[in-house]
């Protein structure tokens, strides 16, 4: 068959073509205004029904049956407890299963396996760690509906995230500072305490932050092992009753009294101011470890 | 002398350390272990009472409430069917419009713009699922009840399962767009310049090259987030309701397997207890099908990696 | 419009004082050049003169480059293919390329034949279409018994001969060839330039070639770039293969040819 002829058999009709291509390019940017919109209408609803309630006296008052006096001071301390201990817990561990993983672990079935194991982790529902906790912590070591069974709970939750980023963090540590660690006749372990890990701290410290800005908004695992009547006073030790922020929205949300919608909107825009924040922080540390790599 | 007794020293003490970084990782199998012991145990108890026949194929779910002539009612099924009606209609969201912005970022978008929208839509992923329940409850489902139609506007009710899906269904497209996008971004590049230098244009290179070669890692973001969308709790407990049925009618109420966990998991329901060991029951389901997903998602995930 | 339809007639490609930037960077200078139809063109010199640069002006795969633009004008088979009424999809399908690194879709042997068939609407017999690409690609009978194959289990020449079946088969009228051997064994190499010698009666190539002995033994003509102090590249001169390596008329062509001869 001559070439002509084969040509005078193709059809390839640019201009319609081209014409699929603009609908299809308007999708797309449909698709990414869909997804702006709902963000920008999920802040604005939370400000425009939020931002009465708040007050000062909204973050130093306990909640109350009466919406004008109610205030999340509990529920703030109760976070910050939380918080501070599940840190506590979960970057000791987190980074050195993290270490453990990028310069011990030997290339085995088991190392497999808690890699494997790691990522499934993540993907846990966190309902499922509520449950955990409220089997073994709550129950079995008979820790009660505490700070310290809440903050092990969320430790457990979040350890998953710390260890994935830790673990990004000291692999992007160049081999050769190890090398030359060793090349000055230092040991493993001094080699990762004095070399390894201080190059990967920036790394950890974002990696940790964002697992703390995951654990801060985590309602589901505290409702099972938080104290969800409204708590009129602070938790003064570990082994005291707690409620955290979110755990107090929820229960402002479904209180049918729109009221109590206004003081959980309000409280919304706490939680998210506070996650603004610890994320502000995270690229703050992020971008100047890039600057002075790039130096 | 002293340098041997050093170096003996120094060898002891690296094993600890090495002991001791091997104990945290080692946290993590327990923990899974600590998962999948305690559902058992708890549920032990539970399907010593009912059987699991019962449990798994049963239609009437009410193990609180006694009906007419006095009994309760364990079939998980309608728990199951509303969780799979919210997750499927996260999905007709977050799958359409997650593929669409992940096509964009990686085959149209200028590097500028890219970098602008990528972490916007991450803060979509970032906020807690407490504000998507208060958002889907107070503001979403008093939109969807002013659309005039009589279905919207009459027959909604205030909790349902239409609402708390499509705003799981926002919540969910970070999780498909950033995963789908990086299945496309590893593409090689030469294949694009392939198939532009037979004369097709940006679209067709994108829906006939890139996306088939990406294609696992693009059902693998489907997967992962249906899986997510299946294990979401706060936002279904606070917008879809707490009655259980079995139906798959988009209005009206439902009850989610995670969501009747919570109802039972705070405070009152007594230690050991059928109720106590029931949330259990339905945590271990639950954990099967987010398990099984996520298995099949990394697998997906990992096989696409090895294709180039 | 006589000049062109004389133009037509025994050239394809006609460049006149083509200029190319990437971004603030000039990567062509001035390049003038006449490519004969029917014929292979080979462009050689220097790593970064500008071949591949130059070679992608010619199907408009810069447009794909950020921030990449062009002066001065291209004319196939006598229109300016820089022209704003000109789709560049429209050229790339008559003016096809095939890369250095064999870049098979991961899709079957069929399939990857028959993709610039389907997305340009072939109407013809398509089973006819791919045996004849591939058999013009020197293909056919080692695939004949796996058309629903893997591109990708092929080896690395047969893998080169299926893009050029690819190419070949929407019967584009230039075929740009970057490289097309460098990634490929001695034999897969003497292959392919039997395959270029073979289509150039119909077709005509331009090949990107960084090996002396394969530009003398496949092309007909013979273009030697290097590159200003600024890094611009630009043709230093063109002519018939045989006098460019026996007789080159500039001495910085003659020192390449040589040196990378010796
Ligand atoms: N995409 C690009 N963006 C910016 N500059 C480019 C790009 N591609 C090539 N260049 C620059 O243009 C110049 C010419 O490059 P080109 O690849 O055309 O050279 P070449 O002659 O094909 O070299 P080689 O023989 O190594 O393939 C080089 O200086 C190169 O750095
Ligand atoms: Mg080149």
């Amino acid at each position: 068959m001559a070439r002509a002829e084969i040509t005078a058999l193709l059809n390839p009709r640019l201009a319609v073509r081209k014409r699929i291509g603009t609908v299809a390019y308007v999708i797309f940017i449909a698709a990414i205004l869909i997804g702006l919109a709902g963000l920008a209408s999920l802040l604005l609803r939370v400000l425009w029904q939020g931002a009465p309630w708040l007050s000062l006296h909204f973050l130093t008052d306990y909640p109350s049956r009466f919406a004008e006096q109610a205030g999340m001071k509990s529920a703030i301390f109760g976070t910050v407890w939380i918080m501070g201990l599940t840190g506590l817990f979960t970057v000791p561990v987190g980074v050195g299963a993290a270490v453990y993983l990028e310069e011990y672990a030997p290339k085995n079935w088991f190392t497999r396996i808690v890699e494997v194991n790691i990522s499934n982790l993540a993907g846990v529902p966190s309902i499922v760690y509520g449950l955990l906790g409220l089997a073994v912590f709550v129950q079995i070591l008979a820790l009660g509906r505490t700070v310290v069974a809440g903050a092990l709970t969320m430790s457990l939750l979040v350890m998953p995230i710390v260890i994935i980023a830790s673990r990004e963090a000291i692999r992007a540590v160049p081999s050769t500072y190890r090398e030359a660690s060793y090349g000055l006749g230092a040991t493993k372990f001094q080699t990762v305490k004095d070399v390894v890990l201080p190059h990967a701290l920036p790394g950890i410290m974002t990696g940790t932050i964002l697992a703390m800005s995951r654990a801060i908004g985590e309602a589901a695992p505290m409702i099972a092992i938080s104290a969800l009547v409204f708590l009129t006073f602070i938790p003064t030790d570990p082994l005291d009753e707690f409620t955290v922020m979110p755990v107090q929205i929820y229960n402002w949300v479904r209180d049918p009294r729109p009221e109590f919608h206004g003081l959980a909107a309000a409280g919304i825009i706490v939680l998210l101011a506070v996650l603004l924040s610890m994320n502000a922080v995270a690229i703050y540390i992020r971008n100047r470890t890039q600057k002075r790599s790039e130096e | 002398m002293q340098l041997s007794r050093n170096r003996k020293r120094g060898a002891l003490q690296g094993r600890i350390v090495h002991w001791l970084f091997f104990a945290c990782a080692a946290m993590s199998v327990i923990t899974t272990f600590g998962i999948v012991a305690s559902l058992l145990r708890e549920s032990l108890g539970f399907f010593g009472e009912i059987p699991v026949w019962e449990f798994l194929f049963g239609t009437t779910w009410s193990p609180i409430l006694k009906d007419a002539e006095g009994n309760r009612h364990y079939g998980v099924l309608p728990l199951v069917s509303g969780t799979l009606l919210v997750a499927s209609i996260a999905a007709a969201v977050a799958v359409p419009a997650g593929l669409a912005i992940a096509i964009y970022l990686s085959e149209y978008a200028p590097d500028k713009v890219r970098r602008l929208i990528k972490p916007i839509l991450e803060v979509l992923a970032g906020i807690p699922t407490v504000v998507y329940g208060y958002f889907a409850l107070t503001f979403v489902t008093p939109l969807l009840r002013s659309i005039p139609i009589q279905v919207f506007r009459e027959d909604l009710i205030v909790y349902n399962a239409l609402s708390a899906g499509l705003v799981m269904g926002l919540m969910i497209i970070p999780m498909v767009s950033s995963l789908s996008e990086d299945a496309m971004v590893a593409v090689p590049r030469s294949l694009r310049h392939a198939a532009y230098a037979l004369g097709g244009t940006r679209l067709e290179v994108s829906l006939r090259i890139v996306v088939p070669a990406a294609f696992s890692g693009i059902v693998a973001s489907f997967i992962l987030a249906f899986s997510r969308a299946i294990g979401e709790t706060m936002l279904v407990t606070i917008a879809a309701g707490a009655t259980p049925r079995l139906t798959f009618n988009p209005i009206e109420s439902i009850q989610t397997m995670t969501a009747f966990i919570v109802q039972l998991a705070h405070g009152e329901t007594p230690h050991g207890s059928l109720e106590y060991n029931t949330i259990f029951a339905v945590g271990l389901l639950l954990f099967a099908f987010t398990l099984g997903m996520n298995v099949l998602g990394h697998f997906l995930v990992r096989r696409f990696r090895e294709e180039y | 419009m006589t000049t062109t339809e004389a133009t037509a007639t025994d050239t394809t490609l006609s460049v006149t004082g083509l200029d190319m930037y990437y971004g603030s960077f000039r990567a062509l200078r001035d390049i003038n050049l006449e490519v004969t139809r029917n014929s292979v063109t080979a462009l050689i010199g220097p790593s970064g003169s500008g071949k591949s640069t130059l070679l992608r002006c010619f199907n408009r795969m810069n447009d794909l480059i950020p921030g990449a633009r062009v002066e001065g004008q291209v004319l196939f088979n006598g229109e300016d293919i820089y022209h704003p009424s000109i789709d560049p999809t429209e050229i790339r399908l008559r003016v096809g390329m095939v890369f250095q690194k064999p870049n098979p879709f991961p899709k079957s042997i069929y399939d990857n034949v028959a993709f610039g068939l389907r997305i340009n609407g072939f109407r013809g017999n398509m089973d006819e279409a791919v045996e004849r690409s591939l058999r013009r690609a020197a293909l056919w009978d080692e695939v004949k018994d796996r058309l629903k194959a893997s591109g990708l289990t092929l080896s690395g020449g047969q893998q080169q001969r299926l893009c050029i079946a690819r190419a070949v088969a929407v019967q584009p009228d230039v075929i740009l060839m970057d490289e097309p051997a460098s990634a490929l064994d001695p034999i897969s190499t003497l292959a392919i330039e039997d395959l270029m010698r073979e289509l150039s009666r119909d077709y005509t190539i331009v090949v990107v070639t960084h090996n002396m002995q394969q530009a003398a033994r496949v092309s007909d003509w013979t273009a030697f770039m290097t590159m200003g102090e600024d890094r611009a590249g630009y043709l230093v001169e063109v002519g018939d293969t045989h006098q460019i390596f026996t007789n080159p008329r500039d001495e910085r062509t003659e020192g390449y040819i040589t040196g990378r001869f010796g």
